[in-house]
């Protein structure tokens, strides 16, 4: 069953930081009864911090326990704020899960490439786990991940777990890099000339700041890889989650409820256009 | 052992002490908070440590002396957060308005000895001076802003930044647009909401006492109010007013005073 | 079968729906406009009362009529009482060991019966319940308000300066979302039965059938009402305008209304349609409990499109681009209809005038004005 109109109380069981700015918080829910809980990943859900308000988090698998929730979530505001103070043990309310999820029925039985930029890292993880667990339903794994500065990467261990696993690829890039980055020093986008892309048989799913996600769909355009076959998760300010308060309209679409995740062919028009 | 509780303090510059009142008027309130945090100078309401270190100090009023711009420096250095609460300590409020006159001749006109007061050309904003983590717009704030914002800051959580115009509280609040229906002129479309549209509920315009809010357009706001018969003398008195020297009116009210002949 | 209520028997009204435990609101003039407030007599109305509506500005006025519903509206819509402006959505406790618990807090009064809500106004409810009532999730605190409501509309015999429902096809004569639908003639009203509700309402009335002549006077009315509209909606407020506003988000307009444009939000707010409302946070002093709850928000403010750090539409260009684009345009992708009822609301209660119909018409390349039949003709 989901959590659509008022949350319900769950409790801090992990905490890690990931960086000087980003953490993560593992939550359980208090009433251990409550068992019907299932969210597809690329889902979210609210998380509310007491006294202060909600806020929208992509949801992780944590890959081991499907009763424990992990949260990826980056200091930005009010709410992030606070939760970046909590401790295990803490409790924090949810509602959820929302939106619409990554389309990995589509991707059985084909390649399967993750490109990302920044925090994106976080919605995609699921995706990952989920391919990981069903392995033999999809063909090869490529994530490209992008950050700006090679220390802003976070998640290093599971890259290196995953580089490691048979038809597995990871590739990483940093707009700019210290010494012993093991990756490549540029944009995102030199790292899809580095794999070797089925383009007819692959689904690609991308997740991160605009920008990158606009120059990825270009570059993999250019390499003719079919536009059906891309698939985006955009963020909006998010209050309600289900449609109602209006602030993530995008165009035609609620992304909370349409969303986040787009097949490109639908959001393309307005992906490019400023103010929306 | 228990937690020690969090300090406060509440400051006041050239000022009214009206804002200081907001807490005051908490009423009930103020003793649950009390029970909370430990008020370690509030002049008003008795306790006096004006050095103390402080988790929060609020502030009221602007700085016109030169004491006053030596004491704000050392209160922010006492201090984890500082909040302005009010026009004169967020814009310098209506004494701001000498930052547009000489003030030496002001001087010289109203006081039989000026060369005894010790004072500066201008009165200016509290962020004129030192790193300000909030502010608390109104002339004067009331008790809900300063406690929204207290018990934000209690959980070290940057208090709402919302800056909705007057106009959607009135909406909110049912009351009936008395520019529209009455030909009122009205400054709610270019101030800061907070106030509850107190002017509108009772059937006059806002003045403004809110100082600006985001993305204002003076410019048509300006050209309305002369379309309803006020000269541009009149409309520049609106934005020279309480909040002369906040961003936004200054210039709007600037731009009209030169045209007056 | 159409009854009528006489003058005389609208007290009777009204004190059948109190015996039914509705509280009663009807308009009034308050404010120099008509609001809706409680109802408890007749004499309350707005007897002898016309307005004048321009953009940016309303104005009362005596009418040479003598009649209660001789003007086309006032400030609000059925929405206040349907979407409230500020409403608590639920509470939250925090025990000792630092649990919450969370509970839903829904609305408690007395159901609501609206008299005289205009065609326009049922309208825009038709188009709330879309939103907030049939999509994949319901609102809780609107369904509520929605089952405690009763609607006695009453059919405009007159159009004010700003009214264009003709165009968008949602008025003046009230066709549906109604228990009961009034239309002002002499001495009284030819009443239509909307629902069983109303049925059970009008046969306690034990009020007379209308006869032909009556029903002939309230029909004609509607007529009226309609030919005094001067102001439309260019491609009568067709889905053909979607695309038009989406093949022209860099038409120089944009920037020439921003130069125009508050950035206020009434517009939004006086809007029968417009839903967006932003969540609101109110902790308790003591610390161990909040209520979450929400107000109306607009696309018009900062806040609307802020997200984490940035605001998507920083400049009025964008958000007077959003608010035009939504509401004649992609609402259509949402919900299968404008978002536009024809009201005139947002040109009269803009506090500088701004006429969307106005702006609407400079990028379809379309008139907002109603060419007058005979001109077209000769």
């Amino acid at each position: 069953m989901n959590v659509i109109d008022t949350p319900i109380d769950t409790k801090i069981v992990a905490r890690s930081d990931e960086s000087s700015d980003i953490f993560t918080l593992t939550l359980q829910f208090t009433d251990t009864e409550k068992k019907d809980y299932a969210f597809q990943p690329g889902q979210f859900n609210m998380l509310y911090l007491f006294g202060v308000g909600e806020v929208p988090i992509s949801i992780l698998s944590n890959g081991v326990d499907n009763r424990l929730y992990a949260h990826t979530i980056r200091r930005v505001g009010r709410v992030t704020d606070g939760l970046s103070l909590l401790q295990v043990g803490d409790h924090v309310g949810l509602r959820g899960p929302f939106g619409r999820g990554w389309p990995l029925d589509l991707a059985q039985g084909k390649d399967v490439l993750v490109i990302t930029g920044g925090l994106g890292c976080a919605p995609s993880v699921s995706i990952i786990y989920h391919i990981l667990k069903h392995r033999a339903d999809f063909g090869r794994l490529f994530i490209l991940q992008g950050v700006k500065h090679s220390s802003d990467l976070i998640f290093k261990k599971q890259y290196e777990q995953w580089a490691a696993l048979p038809n597995v690829q990871v590739a990483l890039a940093a707009d700019s890099s210290q010494p012993n980055w093991p990756g490549h020093t540029g944009l995102i986008t030199e790292l899809l000339d580095q794999i070797n892309l089925d383009v007819n048989n692959t689904l690609c799913m991308m997740c991160g700041p605009e920008g990158m996600m606009r120059a990825s769909v270009q570059r993999l355009t250019q390499m003719h890889f079919p536009e059906e076959a891309i698939y985006l998760s955009l963020e909006r300010n998010m209050e309600c989650a289900v449609g109602h308060c209006g602030h993530c309209q995008f165009g035609g679409d609620f992304i909370c409820k349409e969303g986040p995740v787009f097949n490109y062919p639908q959001v393309k028009a307005l992906l490019n256009k400023k103010g929306f | 052992m228990e937690e020690a509780k969090p300090r406060i303090a509440i400051h006041k510059f050239t000022s009214c002490d009206g804002c200081q009142l907001a807490f005051l008027h908490l009423g009930e309130d103020l003793l649950k908070l009390a029970e909370k945090v430990d008020i370690v100078h509030f002049v008003e309401m008795g306790p006096i440590n004006p050095t103390a270190k402080v988790d929060v100090a609020y502030v009221e009023g602007s700085i016109s002396t030169p004491e006053e711009a030596k004491r704000i420096r050392e209160i922010r250095a006492n201090s984890r957060y500082l909040v302005t609460i009010g026009a004169c300590a967020t814009a310098g409020g209506i004494q701001a308005l000498r930052n547009f006159a000489d003030t030496k001749s002001w001087m010289q006109a109203i006081y039989a000895t000026p060369e005894t007061i010790s004072t500066l050309d201008t009165a200016t904003a509290i962020s004129n001076h030192v790193k300000v983590d909030y502010e608390i717009y109104g002339c004067p704030v009331n008790s809900q802003q300063v406690l929204a914002s207290l018990l934000s800051l209690l959980q070290k959580v940057t208090p709402s930044a919302r800056r909705d115009k007057v106009c959607l509280e009135c909406k909110r609040l049912g009351y009936v647009c008395v520019m529209v229906a009455k030909g009122e002129p009205c400054m709610g479309p270019v101030t800061h909401t907070g106030c509850g549209a107190l002017c509108p509920s009772l059937g006059r315009g806002c003045y403004a006492c809110y100082g600006p809010a985001e993305n204002i357009n003076t410019e048509a706001l300006t050209q309305w109010l002369s379309s309803l018969g006020l000269s541009d003398a009149e409309i520049s008195r609106r934005f020279l007013f309480i909040q002369n020297s906040a961003p936004g009116f200054k210039e709007a009210g600037l731009k009209l005073k030169k045209k007056v002949p | 079968m159409p009854y009528f209520l006489a003058y005389e028997q609208f007290n009777d009204l009204i004190s059948a729906l109190n015996a039914l435990g509705y509280r009663c609101l009807g308009p009034q003039v308050q404010d120099g406009t008509i609001v809706f407030d409680d109802l408890t007599d007749a004499k309350q109305l707005p007897w002898g009362m016309r307005d004048a509506q321009k953009p940016g500005q309303y104005r009362l006025q005596k009418s040479e009529l003598n009649e209660s519903f001789a003007w086309a509206n006032g400030p609000q819509a059925i929405k206040p009482l349907l979407f409230k402006p500020k409403e608590s959505l639920w509470r939250v406790e925090r025990d000792e060991e630092g649990a919450f618990t969370f509970k839903e807090t829904l609305p408690e009064h007395k159901p609501i019966a609206l008299i005289g809500a205009r065609s326009c106004d049922l309208a825009g409810m038709a188009v709330q319940d879309k939103t907030l009532l049939k999509g994949q999730y319901g609102d809780q605190q609107y369904r509520w308000h929605r089952e405690h409501l009763l609607v006695i509309a009453v059919n405009c015999s007159y159009s004010g300066g700003n009214c264009f429902c003709v165009s968008t096809k949602t008025g003046p004569k009230a066709t549906s979302g109604y228990d009961l639908a009034l239309t002002e003639i002499q001495n009284g009203f030819v009443v239509e039965v909307g629902s069983d509700k109303g049925r059970d309402l009008i046969d306690s009335l034990h009020c007379n059938e209308a006869e032909a002549a009556e029903i002939a006077a309230a029909a004609q009315r509607s007529i009226d009402a309609a030919n005094m509209q001067t102001k439309r909606m260019p491609k009568d407020n067709s889905r053909a305008l979607r695309d038009i506003l989406m093949n022209n988000l860099d038409h120089p307009r944009w920037q020439e209304v921003a130069e125009r444009c508050l950035s206020c939000g009434n517009c939004t707010a006086v809007c029968p349609t417009c839903f967006c409302h932003h969540q609101t946070e109110h902790p308790t002093v003591d610390g161990n409990g909040s209520v979450h709850a929400r107000e109306w928000d607009s696309c018009f403010t900062q806040g609307h499109s802020y997200i984490h750090g940035q605001v998507v539409r920083d400049t009025t260009e964008k958000r007077y681009k959003q608010w035009l684009t939504h509401k004649l345009g992609t609402w259509w992708d949402q919900f299968d209809t404008s978002g536009c009822v024809g009201c005139g609301r947002c040109v009269t209660w803009c506090p500088v005038g701004i006429d969307l119909t106005e702006e609407m018409a400079a990028i379809a390349g379309e008139s907002n004005v109603v060419v007058d039949k005979k001109e077209k003709d000769s």
